[in-house]
């Protein structure tokens, strides 16, 4: 680690410091182009009476677009994303966003479509729409696919919504969920939105769910039991197949989360394993960015009996005189209905479509293949360093607890900050939930042999120093513009909005 | 393939280290019947060139606004966007990072947020804003949802001016919970009515959309006082968020809640979606509103900085308990409007509003002068309904003959209305095509 790129210098360098927008602004500076109104038209605007009209618009700034530029690119200098390096945060999935994807989404043929322009006129779209969801039919082994779901949250909701409403068809009125104590937030959170309670299930020493602890709490009551597989912990549900027939035998259906989906591409499906619904997320594994918060997309699969229930408008293929052609299709009327103004996030659409057909069958096998190798890689080198609280082969992540920090008094947060130092985004921390001071690290695909390594070099470095200089790390990071940021002044006195000073 | 790095060698390395003999040995938790011993069946990977010549091909069988001249608004609307905002969205330090639940490394992210939350408050009249929700439906189901927890009460009362998708999104969200929707109608001025024996003491909200969805010019004042005389809260939506620019603000009117969709500042129409669901409020109601909000504070220097705040609300702490499901919101989106208002400005936006309005006037007098009559009384923006002769359809039939989508056909939505159409002029309609898109909707041929 001694060559004049040493990682540890990679967040050396210029740092720019830029105000709020708001703080550039200066009276009379355009940053647009806009033609000038004629005489008729500036008559026109006597249309609205002036008791409806707004007095000025305050807190918008004035500036050129030189000012714009510059004030956005400062600030995206303060991020640190994929394209700097490794982003391990655990259960997110956060591999390479190819390029191609971003050209192909700015097409006019997508990128200037309207919503509601006749199916006719969209044709291009609706196509790559229905097969999109044969792909992921395919990839899932459910038997259809709505891509309505703006998120996986979303897609959770509506997957909890259709396995309501095929209850409520039955004449069942069904209250609670199964969901284990290692999920995301969002699963109890999806399922308290339908008005279901929500019963935890405790995972085994060994950190998956068993047949018995589902078998107990599995009754006439429960309406699903909610599942991530692989878990949070990075184990398969190895018992997927009994726990599926557990709840089944008593008439629930069983939820799938697919934000894991990327470690068994190719290699095992949920609609196998005994699972009724479950979401993906194209922006973990179909490599659609995120964003820095969205948008993602959470398409939906199900088995055939749940079909009934899809959201409207479904996509659908018709016959015609002119050859095949594609329709919305509004006739299901026991569809939970609409749950996006539109179709969902259909540029997220593009791109993984644009992503499946880079891979194909092969390439998507290897993401799942490179993925495991990747995190049982880190796994194992890591394991002298941290404690792993939970023994077992992993699939796409492994999960570290603190306890081997314990004596120094350093936390995950002081690991985590430090790591910023040496210029990684740090893994998730503290969650899973159940595991102590939890550092949940999901390597992807997309990182190297020798990525991975100077990834576990510094994590070395990191466990010494916090072994000899603890206060090194409780006061990191340390070359960041900012330095540790208060939360808690933050939630105790909320500043949500600048203020314009008072003269 | 390109994405991935690993040589055979790495691998064998690897399998080394771990102790496995090879990679298949990784799966071996997955038991062995449950494992899909074939390839997957989808078409076997394309070259570069090929998948883009592919998607080419593809988005050439959709129209748009670069091949017709274009009348079509309806919630989701054709503006121009500056070149500055696809540059800076295409940075990648922006694009390719996460939601920043490490501030230290997400502040260009976190101060966008927060001048956006700056931006929409003051366009809208509130106090505080939320960084996005994923489109302006879910947005008003969501503002649903947070005046009944704030009222504990549990009837909703609608406008029928909702735009119809909205009203059916509001309902999906609200169906599997204990509550009734009530629904106000459309008076003949094109308004709603809001009658003060529609709200009752069990009512949460009222629901109204300004402008509303025919494009008319709703009186908030009054709905304001009516909710607010029996405790309930107004909620108002706004699918074209430029409207704000020059109508009264509807936080000054009375509104307790504005949310909807602000596609139309710098977000490509994209068939509908990403989109940019927006939620403001008062301080007071803070602690219910939905999603992640971006909070000002100091770092141990005691210099400015940001963070994602408030988060006891959200689903990742108080899980069952959170006010929102929601997680991944709709970031890139906030932060191409966020550049286009900062482009466009205090002075920007007020003179694109303006010229819409304009156009859309200009629009109005060429409809009427080949006797078209516009059935609706109440002010408009840049959208309106206008009767046609025959039907909807066949008046579209017509205008994209003449290459043009001349808007929206109403008779779906509205059957009592009789043969209309929805039409919208923005900055990109083309103006010397105004008196064809009349003589193609009055019935004659181009």
């Amino acid at each position: 680690m001694t060559a004049p790129n040493d990682n540890a210098n990679a967040t050396r360098g210029i740092s720019y410091e830029e105000p709020l927008s708001f703080e550039r602004s200066r009276p009379g500076r355009v940053g647009y182009s806009l033609p000038e109104l004629n005489a008729e038209e500036r008559a026109a605007l006597a249309a609205i009476p002036s008791d409806l009209l707004r007095e000025e618009l305050a807190d918008l700034p004035e500036l050129s677009e030189v000012d714009v530029i510059r004030h956005f690119t400062r600030l995206s200098t303060w991020n640190t994303s994929v394209d700097h390096g490794l982003y391990p945060l655990g259960s997110c999935t956060m591999k390479y966003n190819p390029k191609i994807n971003e050209v192909v989404a700015r097409l006019p043929g997508f990128a200037a479509a309207h919503p509601m322009q006749p199916a006719g006129l969209a044709q291009g779209l609706l196509r790559l729409c229905y097969m999109l969801e044969r792909q992921l039919a395919e990839i899932s082994g459910m038997d259809r696919v709505t891509l309505q779901p703006a998120a996986g949250a979303q897609g959770e909701l509506a997957g909890i919504m259709m396995i309501r409403a095929y209850h409520e068809q039955r004449g069942e009125g069904r209250t609670k969920v199964l969901i284990p104590d290692s999920a995301h937030g969002t699963n109890p959170a999806s399922a308290a939105l339908n008005g279901y309670s929500v019963v935890p299930i405790p995972s085994g020493d060994d950190g998956i769910l068993h047949p018995e602890a589902v078998e107990a709490a599995m009754a006439d009551d429960v309406a699903a039991l909610m599942l991530t597989n692989p878990n949070t912990l990075g184990f398969f549900e190895s018992h997927m197949v009994r726990i599926a027939e557990i709840v089944h035998s008593k008439g629930g259906l069983v939820y799938g989360d697919g934000a894991n989906l990327n470690a068994i591409l190719g290699v095992a499906r949920p609609g196998d394993l005994g699972i009724d619904v479950m979401h993906f997320n194209l922006h973990k594994t179909f490599s659609t960015p995120h964003g820095g918060g969205g948008p993602g997309a959470g398409p939906v699969g199900v088995v055939n009996q749940l079909a009934p229930y899809l959201p409207v408008p479904v996509v659908a293929k018709v016959a015609g005189p002119e050859g095949e052609r594609f329709a919305l299709d509004y006739e299901f009327p026991h569809s939970i209905g609409r749950l996006h103004a539109n179709f969902g996030n259909v540029g997220m659409m593009v791109r993984a479509f644009a992503y499946i057909r880079s891979l194909g069958p092969d390439g998507l096998r290897r993401c799942a293949e490179m993925a495991v190798l990747n995190a049982n890689y880190l796994q194992a080198r890591l394991r002298d360093i941290f404690s792993v609280p939970y023994e077992g082969a992993v699939m796409h992540e492994c999960v570290f607890s603190d306890k081997s920090l314990e004596a120094t008094g350093v936390t995950t947060l002081d690991v985590a900050k430090r790591l910023i130092d040496y210029g990684y985004h740090p893994p998730t921390i503290y969650f899973p939930l159940i595991v102590h001071g939890a550092l949940m690290i999901e390597p992807t695909e997309s990182e190297s042999l020798e990525g991975l390594d100077r990834f576990v070099e510094t994590l070395l470095t990191i466990s010494r120093e916090a072994q000899e200089d603890p206060e090194l790390l409780r006061g990191a990071p340390h070359n960041t513009r900012l330095r540790r940021l208060d939360e808690t002044q933050a939630a105790r006195r909320p500043i949500l909005r600048w203020q314009a000073p008072s003269d | 393939m390109r994405y991935i790095p690993h040589t055979e060698a790495d691998v064998r390395t690897m399998l080394d280290r771990i102790g496995a003999d090879s990679v298949e040995d990784l799966f071996q938790s997955i038991p062995e019947k449950l494992q899909l011993r074939r390839p997957l069946d989808i078409t076997a990977a394309a070259t570069e060139q090929e998948v883009l010549a592919e998607l080419r091909a593809l988005a050439e069988e959709n129209a748009s606004s670069h091949t017709h001249g274009w009348f079509l608004g309806g919630g989701a609307y054709a503006h121009f966007a500056p070149s500055a905002v696809d540059a800076i969205v295409s940075r990648s330090e922006f694009y390719t990072s996460y939601t920043p639940y490490q501030p230290e490394i997400s502040q260009g992210t976190l101060q966008t947020i927060f001048e956006w939350q700056t931006m929409i408050s003051s366009l809208t009249g509130l106090d505080v804003s939320n960084a996005s929700l994923y489109d302006g439906a879910s947005a008003a189901a969501e503002a649903v949802l947070m005046a009944l927890r704030v009222t504990r009460r549990k009837r909703v009362v609608v406008a029928e001016t909702l735009h119809p998708h909205y009203r059916e999104v509001v309902r999906t969200y609200l169906d599997g919970l204990d509550t009734e929707i009530a629904t106000l109608p459309r008076s003949a001025s094109g308004q709603t009515e809001v009658l003060a024996e529609a709200v009752d003491d069990t009512t949460a909200c009222v629901v109204v959309q300004q402008p509303n969805f025919f494009g008319c010019i709703e009186d908030l004042e009054s709905a304001a006082a009516a909710a607010h005389a029996r405790g309930a809260l107004l909620i108002v939506v706004v699918t074209e968020a430029l409207s704000l620019a020059l109508l009264r603000s509807p936080g000054e009117a009375g509104a307790d809640i504005v949310c909807g969709e602000a596609q139309s500042f710098g977000v490509p129409l994209g068939f509908g979606g990403p989109h940019l669901g927006f939620l403001a409020a008062r301080d007071k109601h803070v602690r219910q509103i939905p999603g992640r909000i971006a909070g000002q504070t100091v770092d141990s220097a005691g210099r400015r900085g940001f963070v994602l705040t408030l988060s006891t609300r959200e689903q990742h702490i108080r899980r069952e308990r959170a006010t929102s499901n929601i997680c991944t919101n709709q970031g890139l989106c906030l932060l191409m409007a966020t550049v286009y208002l900062s482009l466009l400005g205090r002075v920007g936006l007020r003179r694109l509003a303006e010229l819409n309005l304009a156009r859309a006037e200009t629009l109005k007098s060429a409809l009427r002068a080949q006797g078209l009559a516009l059935p609706f009384s109440a002010p408009t923006f840049n959208e309106f309904t206008v009767r046609v002769p025959d039907s909807g359809e066949a008046a579209l039939e017509r205008a994209l003959g003449a290459g043009m989508v001349g808007g929206l056909d109403l008779r779906p939505f509205d059957a009592e209305l009789g043969p209309a159409v929805l039409v919208c002029a923005t900055e990109q309609s083309p103006t010397d095509r105004f008196e064809t898109l009349a003589t193609c909707l009055a019935g004659g041929a181009a």
